[in-house]
């Protein structure tokens, strides 16, 4: 055993924290008959806004309009309840293995500026490229993985492939 | 008890957003723990100085995968009732090319962004503001993407069946697949020069 576990080195083995992520997606299927997500939170989150600002706006709109129902709140939605869990289990694995820290994470050849700005545009587009796609990196590759859906196994083969390619592209941002 | 537990009402639905909430604590943590809360960790997997993500991603899938095969042929879960995303070739297809150049500049996935913001990584807190703004300009812009979102409906497909394979044979061959990864991420590993992060 490592005795500076908690200076914030320390990461578990990837194939058991592979294993109890598996088990964690398994146990969402077995108890909910759905998978994980993370993308999906934050469109119910935009829907949500939307609406409480302009509502003919999202109730004629073609794409907010699929997300509302009469009765409830898109806000009281499964991956929201999911994803706030996410944030409380990273805060409290980060405590565990003392890594809570404000800071900028980039490669030493950048400034804190220009990774923050790739940040942004590379969040603006896994924005738009999980609407297309139904789902993000979670809801679409990993849990559509694991039902061995088509959309799954594409949607993965897509993004990690561009992934690979564009990081060579932008390696600076990063080695 | 026969699973999905929610859907067959073994648990009732009042239940359902506790249950989603411990869900994700449990995901949350898993993905810290594995070190998904660092950028420059997961792009360890495009440079082949840290094939973390590859490791966790796939042992993931593969676990959930032979549980729910495992659970349905043991009949302790019937798999045909659990969610399927719709497969619309196209859109799955520019939808995951647009995400992995938005993964390759961010750094982040929507989730790991997620654990990033819980300890506290600024850059992580303005990806996940960059997916508000882009699920937002989707949203607004949806006339444009309308035709190319609808287009190429396979339904609820699943991938054995489109390339006429049992279940079963096509599981393992994944399982093998999996095991030839790990071992060339780690030869690829040696091969490279570690990266301080």
């Amino acid at each position: 055993m490592k005795m500076n576990k908690r200076d914030g080195t320390f990461y578990i083995n990837p194939y058991l924290g592979g294993i109890l992520l598996g088990l964690v997606l398994f146990a969402s299927y077995y108890i909910t008959g759905r998978g994980l997500g993370a993308s999906g939170a934050v469109k119910n989150t935009v829907v949500t806004a939307v609406h409480s600002v302009a509502p003919t706006h999202a109730e004629k709109s073609g794409y907010y309009s699929k997300f509302l129902s009469d009765d409830d709140s898109p806000m009281n939605n499964w991956l929201v309840f999911e994803v706030m869990g996410v944030v409380i289990g990273g805060f409290l694995s980060g405590i565990i293995y003392g890594r809570m820290k404000l800071k900028v994470e980039h490669s030493p050849k950048i400034t804190d500026n220009k990774r923050l700005i790739a940040a942004a545009v590379g969040g603006i587009l896994f924005g738009i490229g999980s609407q297309l796609a139904r789902g993000c990196t979670s809801g679409a590759a990993l849990s559509g993985m694991a039902v061995l859906s088509a959309s799954g196994i594409i949607t993965m083969l897509a993004i990690f492939g561009s992934a690979y390619f564009f990081s060579w592209i932008f390696k600076k941002l990063w080695i | 008890m026969t699973g999905p537990l929610i859907p067959m009402n073994i648990i009732p639905e009042a239940w359902n957003n506790v249950i989603a909430l411990l869900i994700g604590i449990g995901f949350g943590f898993t993905l810290e723990a594995s070190g998904f809360s660092s950028s420059r960790k997961i792009m360890g997997t495009f440079f082949g100085y840290d094939f973390v993500v590859l490791r966790v991603f796939f042992t993931a899938a593969l676990t959930a995968m032979t549980g729910i095969i495992y659970f349905d042929f043991m009949g302790w879960m019937d798999a045909s009732m659990l969610y399927i995303n719709p497969f619309y070739v196209s859109p799955a297809i520019i939808g995951g090319l647009v995400m992995g150049a938005g993964f390759a500049l961010g750094g982040f996935c929507p989730g790991t962004s997620f654990c990033g913001i819980a300890i506290g990584k600024i850059d992580a807190m303005v990806f996940a503001g960059g997916l508000f703004v882009g699920i937002f300009f989707f949203s607004e812009a949806y006339s444009l993407f309308e035709s190319l979102y609808n287009s190429g409906n396979m339904g609820d497909a699943l991938i054995f069946d489109m390339l006429g394979m049992s279940k079963a044979v096509f599981a393992f061959l994944l399982i093998m697949a999996a095991i030839g990864m790990f071992y060339g991420a780690t030869f690829i590993e040696k091969l490279v020069k570690k990266v301080e992060y």
